[in-house]
C-alpha cells in the first residue's frame, strides 16, 4: 500500500475556550478504514475535539493531519478537502428551509456538474440506502428524530466522503433505532471503506462498533488510553477510570 | 384515618438524659407534615434552644407522625444542618425509613460552595475588559462587512452563486408580502400629515399647500423611513432569528463542514433581496401615503382631486423622488447586514435567538436614524 496506514494523527493537540484548557497534548492516530471511537464522561470535551478535527474550531496548541497533511481549516473552505468529510450532527442539523431531498442535493450541485435527473437520482439512492427512500418531499420538521438523523447520515455520504464522523450518534433513540444507526455506520464503512469517527457514551454502541477506543478524561484533561474496548475492559494495566466507565462503574464489585 | 383524628403539624421540643449520661434535645415530631398544612419554622423551634453547648445529641422522635412529604424533609434538614453548626450528633434512627434514605441521599454529594469561578475585580480591570470587548466587537464587525464586500464582488463577477429558489422566497417575502403593512402604515402616516397640515394651512387659507407638505414629506424623508422602521421589525428579526435558530440547530456548522460559506448562502441572498426591495417598497409607500394625505384634503378642505395632484406635480421633482429611493436602498442594506450579523454571532440557545432579533431591531433602527441624518446634512451642503 503505498499510502500511509494512518488516516488521521492528531499530534500535541490542545484545545481552549480563551483562558479555559478543554483537553491539552493529545496524541492519537485513526488508522485507514477503522471505526474510532471517542468516549468519555458528559462535559469532558469529546464534541469538541470533533469540532476541532471538522475545522469548526481552531486549536490552541498543535494541529490534525490527514493523510500526512496538516489541515489548516481557514486556509481550506470550499475546495476538496472539506470533500473528505462527511458530518453527522448530534441533532442531523437538516436545513430546515429545504426538504430533505434539496438537503441531500445541495452538496452535490455545490461540488459536481452532474446534470439535475441524475442528482435526483443519486438523491433517491442515497435515502433508499439510510431507509428513507421516498421521504424526499418531506420537510425536516415533519420527520420524527431518528428519520432526521438518518436523512443527515443521508447527506452526510452524499459526496461519497473518505472519512465520516459521528456526533452522539445514539443520543435521543431508542434502542432498535440506535442498533439500526450502528449497523448502518458499520455497512457504510465496509461498502465505502470509509474511515469512521464516532463521539459517543453509549456503551453498547463502543462495544457493537469501536475498532479501537479513545477514553478522554475531563480531570487529567487529556486521553487515558486507546485501544479495543473489549481488550481494555480485562486489561488491568487500563486506568481504574476507564475499566470503571466501561462497566458503568461496577468496577468495585470485582 | 378519618379526617377528625388529623392532627396539625407540631414539634415539641425537649432536653432528656440519654442511656450514657449525655444530654440530648430530644425534637418530637406529630401530626401531619405535609406542604399543604403550615408547618413551623426550624428557626422558630430550634431558636428556643438555649445553652446548646451543654448538648451532645439531637435525637428525632416521630411515634406521633401522621403523614410526610417535603414539608418535614426540609424541616430535618434545616435541623440536621442547624447540629452541625453546633457541632452536635443527628440521630435520625426514630424517623420513617424513606425519610433517612432520603436525607441520605440529599447529603451524598457535599453541597458546592456557592459563588466560585466568578472572580471578584476591581472596576478598572472590569473597563478594560469592557473595552477589549467591545474593540473585538467593532473588529468582528468590519470582519463581517469585508466579507460581504467580496461576496458581493464575487457575486458581481458571478464567482459566487446564490440558490434560485431562496433568492426567489426571500424576495417575496421582504418584498410582496411586506406590501399590506407598509401601505397601510403609510396611508394613515399620509392621513396624519395631512390633517396636521390641513388644520394650521386653513388659519391663512393656504389649504392648497397640504399637497406639497405631504408630497415633499414622504419623497424626501417620510416614505423611506417609514419603510425602513417597518422592515427593521418585520425583517430584519426574521433574519436575526432565522440565522441564528440555524446557527442553535447546527445547521450554520453544516454549512461550514460542507465547505459552503453561510456568508453566500445566507447573507447574500437576504442583502440583494432587501436592497432591490427597499425602492419598490418606498415606490408603494410614497403613492398610498400621498393618497391618504389627498383624502384629507378633499375631506376636509375644498381642494380638489385635480389641484390636489397639480399641486404635488409642482411642488415634487424627480429628485426628491429619487433621493428618497436611494436612502431606501441603503436603508435596505443596513437593515440586512444588521439582521444577518446579529444572527450570525447569535449564542447558542433560545435566549440568544430572542437577544439576536432584539438587538437586530435596535441596531437597524438606530443605524436608519443615524443614517438619514448624515444624509439631510450631505444632501443639503451638495444642494439636492
Amino acid at each position: 500500500m503505498q499510502q500511509p496506514a494512518e488516516k488521521i494523527s492528531v499530534k500535541d493537540l490542545s484545545m481552549a475556550y480563551g483562558d479555559f484548557v478543554v483537553m491539552q497534548s493529545l496524541n492519537f492516530t485513526v488508522k485507514r478504514g477503522e471505526v474510532k471511537v471517542i468516549m468519555g464522561g458528559s462535559g469532558c470535551g469529546k464534541s469538541t475535539l470533533l469540532k476541532h478535527m471538522i475545522g469548526l474550531e481552531r486549536s490552541a496548541v498543535g494541529g490534525i493531519y490527514y493523510d500526512g497533511e496538516l489541515f489548516r481549516p481557514e486556509a481550506t473552505s470550499g475546495d476538496a478537502f472539506c470533500r473528505r468529510f462527511g458530518v453527522l450532527f448530534q441533532g442531523g442539523a437538516l436545513w430546515s428551509s429545504m426538504t430533505v431531498a434539496e438537503n441531500v442535493a445541495l452538496p452535490l450541485e455545490t461540488y459536481t456538474r452532474l446534470p439535475g435527473r441524475e442528482i435526483r437520482n443519486i438523491v433517491e439512492f442515497k435515502l433508499s440506502l439510510v431507509g428513507l427512500g421516498g421521504f424526499g418531499s418531506r420537510y425536516p420538521s415533519e420527520l420524527s428524530g431518528g428519520m432526521r438523523k438518518r436523512a443527515g447520515l443521508a447527506r452526510a455520504i452524499a459526496l461519497d466522503p473518505q472519512i465520516l464522523f459521528f456526533d452522539e450518534p445514539s443520543a435521543g433513540l431508542d434502542p432498535l433505532s440506535s442498533r439500526r444507526l450502528d449497523d448502518l455506520i458499520l455497512e457504510l464503512r465496509d461498502a465505502l471503506g470509509a474511515t469512521v469517527v464516532v463521539v459517543t457514551h453509549e456503551l453498547a454502541s463502543i462495544f457493537a462498533i469501536a475498532d479501537s477506543a479513545l477514553f478522554l478524561d475531563a480531570e487529567s484533561k487529556t486521553a487515558l488510553c486507546d485501544g479495543n474496548p473489549n481488550d481494555l475492559i480485562d486489561d488491568n494495566r487500563v486506568d481504574p477510570k476507564v475499566r470503571r466507565f466501561l462497566m458503568r462503574g461496577e468496577l468495585h464489585e470485582r | 384515618m378519618t379526617n377528625e383524628a388529623d392532627k396539625p403539624p407540631l414539634c415539641t421540643v425537649e432536653r432528656s438524659d440519654s442511656l450514657h449520661g449525655e444530654r440530648v434535645l430530644v425534637l418530637r415530631l406529630s401530626g401531619r407534615w405535609v406542604l399543604a398544612e403550615p408547618r413551623p419554622e426550624p428557626a422558630r423551634v430550634l431558636g428556643g434552644v438555649e445553652s446548646a453547648a451543654t448538648l451532645a445529641a439531637v435525637r428525632f422522635e416521630a411515634d406521633e407522625l401522621q403523614a410526610w412529604d417535603t414539608g418535614l424533609l426540609i424541616f430535618v434538614q434545616a435541623c440536621q444542618d442547624w447540629a452541625d453548626a453546633q457541632g452536635l450528633i443527628c440521630q435520625l434512627g426514630d424517623l420513617p425509613e424513606g425519610v433517612q434514605n432520603l436525607l441520605a441521599l440529599a447529603r451524598a454529594v457535599p453541597k458546592e460552595p456557592p459563588a466560585t469561578g466568578r472572580r471578584t475585580r476591581g472596576w478598572l480591570s472590569g473597563l478594560g475588559e469592557h473595552s477589549l470587548g467591545a474593540l473585538a466587537g467593532v473588529l468582528r464587525f468590519f470582519g463581517f462587512t469585508g466579507e460581504l464586500v467580496l461576496d458581493l464582488l464575487a457575486f458581481a463577477l458571478r464567482r459566487a452563486q446564490v440558490r434560485r429558489q431562496d433568492f426567489l422566497f426571500i424576495l417575496q417575502t421582504t418584498g410582496v408580502m411586506a406590501v399590506p403593512i407598509v401601505a397601510l402604515l403609510s396611508f394613515l402616516t399620509g392621513l396624519i400629515i395631512a390633517f396636521i397640515g390641513v388644520i394650521q394651512l386653513q388659519k391663512f387659507a393656504a389649504d392648497i399647500y397640504v399637497a406639497d407638505l405631504v408630497g415633499l414629506a414622504t419623497t424626501r424623508e417620510l416614505a423611506a423611513v417609514m419603510a425602513g422602521v417597518i422592515m427593521a421589525g418585520r425583517t430584519g428579526a426574521a433574519f436575526a432569528a432565522q440565522i441564528g435558530s440555524m446557527k442553535v440547530n447546527e445547521e450554520i456548522d453544516a454549512l461550514t463542514t460542507f465547505g459552503i460559506s453561510p456568508m453566500q448562502f445566507l447573507v447574500l441572498p437576504r442583502v440583494i433581496a432587501m436592497v432591490l426591495m427597499m425602492p419598490l417598497l418606498c415606490v408603494c409607500a410614497n403613492l398610498v401615503s400621498m393618497l391618504g394625505g389627498m383624502v384629507v384634503a378633499i375631506a376636509i378642505s375644498d381642494v380638489s382631486i385635480t389641484q390636489y395632484l397639480n399641486q404635488i406635480d409642482a411642488a415634487v421633482s424627480i429628485t426628491d423622488f429619487a433621493v428618497g429611493i436611494f436612502k431606501s436602498s441603503v436603508f435596505g442594506l443596513i437593515i440586512a447586514m444588521a439582521g444577518c450579523y446579529r444572527g450570525l454571532h447569535c449564542g447558542q440557545d433560545a435566549t440568544a435567538v430572542g437577544l439576536a432579533a432584539t438587538s437586530a431591531v435596535v441596531t437597524s433602527i438606530t443605524w436608519i436614524v443615524l443614517a438619514d441624518a448624515v444624509f439631510a446634512v450631505m444632501f443639503h451642503i451638495l444642494g439636492i
